[in-house]
């Protein structure tokens, strides 16, 4: 897929409130846009490096922790008798917290967990999570537990001319996330398309061979995390000041299910199959809203898991890829970097 | 001292069923190198089934715990022909994503199905506690833990005394070289899935009259299990049972002493450091994980 039928798509995207305003679909359209970009984040380690990450609710929910509690500022005790206090920031330096803080723990993470691998990597992953989980439950002070923090501001951007503007409107936040969205989109697909990206896709096909011609294995995994937890957490941010209540339940593991399923149906490994997947189970829930339970949409969602790694294992884009006569080798639609890289 | 007593009761009472749910999810990964997602929701579902059968059905407590354990055991043979056998050649990761897709389903229909209310499972023990000094314990859960202490003798029986389960151990070592000296390698594959499935509703059984019976109780449980066998070491038959009642004296240890409100996170943390340190489990001998 060239360059202009992606550019095409985002200016139809950012066309459609002036086209459409519908309230209601913007708004579902923006949470829809908050958990893609999740699943961009995401497809960079399970598509790029091959690791099944199931913790990556841990990075979305402390970029929405970190963000609301940057703009709300804190005063806790530390121990010892002394004080943290951190006087309310305005959302932007949020936002920038979120990513700050999710990179740091994805390092953590990424310096402990990629020890090991298969099976292990992923139960590390998902307790990880799970721990982050059980402290915003329980460190009240700081999180308000299961109270949750409400009350969040909505986005503010510095506008030139105009200063710091408040985003209350629906299509404003719409195009704040599109536009995030992308950034992040062109943050993978550079990255992708590096020395990084070409060390990843090595490893993921044969890590052992990788090794022995001398990719530093682990620093370009951690690499991979780090920017992907960033991300995730950017996306966290915007998801708890576009809803404006964070919960314990940010970190639940089906979050991360929700952005996994993103990933392998839209095609894991290849740019647009997180915009592809997410596109779909963004929409889905909410055109089938009212038409069943909550409970039958995420049976539909296990079967729909199930049924897609059986029968169509490397998802919507890489199968429509291949329908389509090779005009020019596809950047980025392509299932495995590898077989452009090599001769 | 008192208190430590009552803690040592109350954890081993606890890691009794932890065994049960650890010792079958290590089978299933020994045998089949399956991460099994799904163990949670059969613990869950043997629960739900003691609700069904004694509170819906008015069926005999006892009876009603050997037919959930062994309804439990007939959906891990339907999940295991349905969805793991077609899947024998795929990759580790494929295959954790269709259990966890059908752990997914499972859960929500659960959910679907009873409400989202907890139940009550009434059992036929009395509700005043067992006195013996500074210790005092509800006879229900000496029961817990007396069936399931049964239950891993039997386990371990079957497994080194029977044909069956002498093809179950080969299985567990090298799966090509037993298929080779005639083992039919997917029936040990349906059974292994089976028993161990049907342990964890048989925990789910015997926990559900302890506690209440709630659709999502089969989630922190399900994940558990993977910190009991991780604890171990994964594929590891001891080591589970082991990890079972340290995890059980973990949990009510540091509820007791350090803190309540973390009492869930003890075993995540731990996980992680084991991982993060030893690997293989604290148990296991040294070996190759990545």
């Amino acid at each position: 897929m060239s360059a202009v039928p992606g550019w095409c798509f985002v200016a139809a995207m950012a066309a459609l409130p002036l086209v459409l305003p519908d309230l209601y679909l913007l708004s579902v359209l923006t949470s829809a846009g908050i958990f893609i970009i999740g699943a961009i984040s995401l497809n960079l380690l399970l598509g790029y490096t091959g690791q099944l990450s199931l913790g990556h609710a841990a990075f979305f929910g402390l970029g929405a922790y970190a963000s609301a509690l940057a703009s709300l500022g804190f005063d806790i005790g530390i121990g010892f008798g002394l004080r943290l206090t951190l006087p309310p920031q305005p959302v932007w330096i949020g936002f920038l917290a979120a990513i700050a803080v999710a990179g740091g723990f994805g390092w953590l993470l990424g310096r402990l967990a990629f020890r090991v691998r298969g099976a292990y990597f992923v139960i590390i992953t998902i307790c990880f999570a799970q721990v982050l989980r059980m402290v915003a439950l329980n460190w009240v002070e700081l999180t308000q537990g299961p109270m949750a923090l409400i009350g969040l501001s909505p986005f503010s951007l510095w506008l030139p001319g105009q200063g710091v503007v408040e985003l209350y409107a629906k299509n404003q936040t719409y195009w704040l996330v599109l536009g995030v969205a992308v950034l992040c989109f062109l943050v993978v697909r550079q990255i992708v398309h590096s020395r990084v990206g070409r060390a990843l896709v090595a490893l993921r096909e044969n890590e052992t061979l990788a090794r022995s011609v001398g990719i530093r294995v682990t620093h370009y995994l951690v690499i991979a995390t780090v920017v992907s937890a960033g991300i995730a957490g950017a996306a966290g941010s915007l998801f708890a000041h576009n809803v404006r209540i964070v919960d314990p339940d940010v970190f639940l593991f089906i979050y991360t299910v929700t952005m996994v399923i993103m990933v392998i149906t839209g095609g894991k490994g290849t740019l647009w199959g997180p915009v592809v997947g997410g596109l779909i189970f963004g929409l889905l829930p909410d055109l089938l809203r009212g038409a069943a339970p909550p409970e039958a949409q995420w049976i539909a969602y296990g079967v729909a898991m199930i049924l897609l790694v059986m029968f169509l294992p490397r998802g919507i884009v890489p199968a429509i890829a291949a329908l389509m006569p090779a005009r020019r080798p596809g950047r980025g639609a392509t299932a495995s970097p590898v077989s452009q890289e090599a001769p | 001292m008192d208190q430590a007593l009552q803690h040592l009761v109350n954890g081993t009472v606890l890691g009794g069923t932890y065994a049960l749910l650890g010792i079958g999810l290590t089978l299933i990964f020994g045998v089949m190198r399956v991460v099994n997602f799904t163990h949670g929701e059969l613990y869950a579902f043997g629960a739900y089934m003691v609700y069904a059968l004694v509170s819906l059905l008015g069926i005999n407590f006892y009876l009603s715990l050997l037919l959930a354990a062994l309804l439990g055991a007939a959906l891990g043979a339907a999940i295991e022909l349905l969805l793991l056998r077609p899947l024998r050649r795929a990759d580790i990761d494929s295959v954790m994503l269709v259990m966890i897709g059908a752990a997914l389903v499972l859960q929500n229909a659960e959910m679907w199905g009873w409400g989202g209310v907890a139940k009550l499972v009434p059992s036929p023990f009395a509700g005043t506690p067992l006195v013996v000094g500074p210790i005092s314990v509800m006879p229900l859960r000496i029961f817990v833990l007396l069936v399931a202490c049964a239950l891993l003798l039997g386990f371990w029986l079957l497994l080194d005394r029977t044909r069956a389960g002498t093809a179950m151990r080969a299985t567990f070592q090298d799966a090509e070289a037993a298929a080779l000296m005639g083992v039919r390698v997917g029936w040990v594959n349906t059974a292994t899935f089976a028993i161990g499935s049907g342990l964890a509703a048989a925990a789910g059984a015997l926990l559900g009259p302890v506690f209440m019976v709630s659709p999502t109780m089969g989630d922190l449980v399900g994940l558990k299990a993977f910190a009991i066998v991780i604890l171990g070491g994964l594929g590891n038959l001891p080591g589970a049972a082991i990890g079972g009642f340290a995890l059980g004296y973990i949990e009510e240890f540091g509820g007791g002493y350090v803190s309540t409100e973390y009492r869930d996170a003890f075993g995540f943390l731990l996980i992680i450091l084991v991982l993060a340190i030893r690997p293989q489990g604290l148990v296991a001998p040294r070996e190759r994980v990545g």
